[in-house]
């Protein structure tokens, strides 16, 4: 210890006397704000373009005012009156008021795609009550219920104080497959509306075949690779990534050309006899088209991180294992399986993760059967439904948030080997 | 230990070759037999075909052409987990994903030993060299030498008549090496094992060997004891392998049964004992021992030729000196004199005259 001192309380300081820990703050204090401002045009592009609308996205998924904002006076009328109170001429007063005004406004769309959200079939009830809305006269119960029976209906009511708060967790429920019921409790969407819970089914389970199946077809290339000289692995290396220099678009649609009806594959199969005209396999447009196209698509994703585990494998293991006596696959098994299962776990989960996202590859090759759940968010995107979009949106998320926290307790996090 | 028998050998190659790729052999005609219990090593530059031959050994390579026996049945067809030989790696080779007891166990499982016998054999091979508090260590938290005595461990602890070592000490600092050197052998000596060892020491095959074959260019050049190997090269590529030699060129001007006598391209004459030629006015290369060169007058083996030697450099090594010459008009001439009490140190610059006894020059082929 020459240029440093302990001094009695037992901190280490320099030769002339500062503590030894502040000075080498201050001594590397220039380097971590390079390095920050290194990474400072990354960290705000992310902020700006990935946790800005995921921000908005999750805010979303629990807000919608379009009935709020348009309803004023029957919003108060709810906020002053719980739950069960039976509307009485003051509600219905304030509900024409409001109509009255949602017609000068030009709303009534906005409020009833609000309300149709929650109860199907009532976008129409409001434009069209609103464009009569002028000739309302008190008393508006009667008035209303002679304009149309439905304002009646409890449901609707429900639906509406449901809606008079702009921040809700509706729009969970129905990307649940739950609804509220008359009195305000939680139940079973009807069987024939039940399709996202169906769905969420569907794209795990399709996510997890086409794990399985890049995993099963990539890793003996992955082997290959990584055990051929590195001259001879480039090049084949070159083949494995040729797919991500092709537009995914042309790749999806070469499969089409494929294995259609009148395709390639089937061509093939009923010239060579296998197949008759009438038995043509049905190999697109349904599940088995999603897994085939999918499976391709992500083949890479997998092969890549098992390629990167296996090449530093030094092949003497394997002989070290042979030598002492293990039959080739015991040798397999016990020592080589082991020692590559950090390159299966990151490209199990990587395949997987995307797979659940993917969107564009089962829209084309998945016909009614292959769609998956994303393809239903950008439908409710498409139908400027983006709160429910939303909603699902965020399941998605968090469901992989949870397979990801999964994968960190069992495998572990820092076990996983990208490249 | 003395050459062993033909029909007793233990471990034989016989006329064997080996191609890569159809077009070179990398063995060429080897023809080897090791007796049971030898510690025999096969030394010789990268390439030379060495390592081949411990693979072939092994079962990892397949012999072009010839046969592999071992204790007498022919192994070329047997896959190496049936051959029962016992091997340490280069690189160590223990399984990362095991602890130090797991990896010793395997050989023991595979072979179905049941646990309690497994457990005592493990005991006795960590006590065997000195690691019996580790078996619950990860190979990566063990040192080089402790990884290395855990290879040879584990590569002994299923009991194998024959052991194959490819350059195992490589990876070792010097003075690690040279202890790991003094363990081998006491364990070879100990056990009774056979032990084929790979390496490009020449230092380590002198010390720990019975026998040393020395590899070139897909042959083996010499195969003897290290005195003799050292003492009696065969030919000039092992003379300049093992060991430090001076080269003269020359003429054989007269040959007799024991006794050369070489003209070298300076005129001067000198006496050798011919090794690898055979008639007058053949060209050969002279090897000398950097330390069989004498300088003192007094010391000088008596009717020794003797030349004129101009001295270029001294160089202080701690147990020796060695000092430059400039001999018949080469500047490479190397002697090697003992840090001894009295020893004189010769100056820079300094004329002498240098001589050695007629056997300890060897009359080579001139490569």
């Amino acid at each position: 210890m020459a240029d440093t001192t302990l001094t009695r309380t037992g901190v280490l300081s320099t030769a002339d006397g500062r503590p030894l820990k502040s000075a080498l703050a201050r001594a590397q204090s220039r380097a971590k704000w390079r390095a920050f401002l290194l990474v400072a045009p990354l960290l705000l592009f992310v902020l700006v373009t990935f946790v800005a609308p995921i921000g908005q996205m999750l805010f979303r998924s629990v807000h919608h005012d379009g009935f709020s904002r348009n309803m004023p006076h029957l919003s108060a009328w709810f906020a002053a009156n719980p739950r069960g109170t039976e509307p009485g001429e003051a509600a219905f007063a304030a509900l024409a008021d409001d109509l009255k005004a949602a017609r000068q406004n030009r709303t009534a769309g906005e409020i009833g795609t609000r309300i149709n959200y929650d109860l199907s079939g009532t976008r129409s009830l409001f434009t069209a009550t609103a464009r009569s809305a002028d000739k309302l006269a008190p008393p508006y119960r009667e008035a209303l219920l002679a304009e149309n029976r439905q304002w009646g209906d409890p449901r609707l009511w429900e639906a509406m104080r449901g809606a008079s708060g702009a921040l809700t967790p509706n729009f969970y429920l129905s990307a649940l497959d739950l609804q509220r019921s008359p009195d305000g409790g939680i139940e079973r969407a009807p069987p024939e509306n039940r399709v996202y819970l169906m769905l969420f089914e569907r794209t795990f389970l399709l996510s997890g075949i086409i794990m399985v199946m890049t995993l099963v077809l990539g890793y003996p290339v992955a082997h290959l690779l990584a055990v051929l000289p590195l001259r001879t692995s480039n090049l084949l290396m070159i083949l494995v990534l040729l797919p991500f220099w092709t537009s995914l678009l042309v790749r999806t649609t070469s499969w089409i050309v494929l294995l259609q009806s009148q395709g390639v594959v089937n061509n093939v199969l009923v010239a060579s006899g296998v197949l008759t005209e009438e038995t043509r396999l049905q190999m697109i447009y349904n599940q088995a088209g999603t897994i085939i196209a999918m499976t391709h698509i992500l083949l890479p994703f997998m092969i890549l991180p098992l390629y990167s585990v296996m090449r530093p494998i030094p092949p003497s293991y394997v002989r070290a294992a042979r030598s002492l006596g293990a039959s080739s696959w015991c040798a397999f098994r016990r020592i080589y399986f082991p020692q590559t299962i950090p390159g299966i776990a990151a490209g199990a989960l990587l395949v997987f993760i995307l797979a659940v996202g993917y969107y564009i590859t089962p829209a084309l090759v998945g016909g009614a059967s292959g769609q998956l759940i994303s393809n239903l968010i950008a439908f409710h995107m498409s139908k400027s439904n983006w709160s429910l979009a939303a909603a699902i949106a965020a399941i998605l998320l968090a469901a992989v948030l949870v397979l990801y926290w999964l994968y960190d307790r069992l495998i572990g996090i820092d076990n996983m080997k990208l490249g | 230990m003395a050459g062993p028998q033909q029909d007793a050998a233990f471990v034989q190659f016989e006329r064997v070759q080996k191609s890569y790729d159809g077009e070179t052999l990398v063995v060429k005609d080897l023809n080897l037999a090791i007796g049971k219990g030898e510690f025999l090593t096969m030394l010789g530059p990268s390439g030379s075909g060495k390592t081949t031959c411990l693979m072939m050994l092994a079962g990892f390579e397949t012999a072009t052409h010839g046969e592999i026996r071992l204790a007498g049945r022919p192994i070329n067809q047997v896959p190496p987990h049936k051959r029962d030989i016992g091997m340490v790696f280069q690189n160590y080779a223990l399984f990362p994903h095991m602890t130090v007891g797991e990896n010793l166990a395997f050989p023991l499982e595979v072979r179905g030993i049941g646990r309690s016998e497994r457990e005592a054999k493990i005991t006795r091979a960590l006590d065997m060299v000195q690691m019996g508090a580790f078996a619950s260590r990860r190979p990566a938290q063990l040192s080089g030498g402790q990884q290395q005595r855990i290879a040879l461990a584990r590569a002994l602890v299923f009991d194998p008549a024959l052991v194959l070592m490819d350059e195992p000490l490589g990876a070792l600092d010097k003075q690690l090496r040279e202890h790991m050197q003094f363990e081998i052998k006491h364990l070879h000596d100990n056990l009774g094992i056979t032990v084929v060892y790979v390496t490009h020491d020449q230092g380590e095959a002198l010390t720990m060997s019975d026998r040393v074959a020395v590899f070139n260019d897909g042959r083996i050049q010499q195969l003897a004891p290290p005195d003799e190997l050292y003492e009696r090269p065969a030919n000039s590529f092992v003379a300049g392998f093992i060991g430090e030699n001076n080269r003269l060129r020359g003429t054989v001007e007269d040959i007799g049964p024991d006794r050369a006598l070489v003209r070298l391209a300076s005129g001067e004459l000198i006496e050798a004992t011919p090794v690898n030629v055979t008639r007058k006015g053949q060209a050969t290369l002279v090897s000398i021992r950097p330390e069989r060169v004498e300088f003192k007058p007094d010391l000088m083996p008596t009717g020794a030729h003797t030349l004129e030697a101009e001295v270029l450099e001294f160089i202080y090594m701690g147990d020796i000196f060695r000092t430059r010459l400039r001999v018949t008009g080469q500047d490479d001439f190397v002697i090697k004199s003992r840090n001894a009490q009295g020893q004189r140190r010769l100056e820079p610059g300094e004329k002498i005259r240098i001589g050695w006894a007629p056997q300890d020059a060897r009359a080579l082929d001139p490569a």
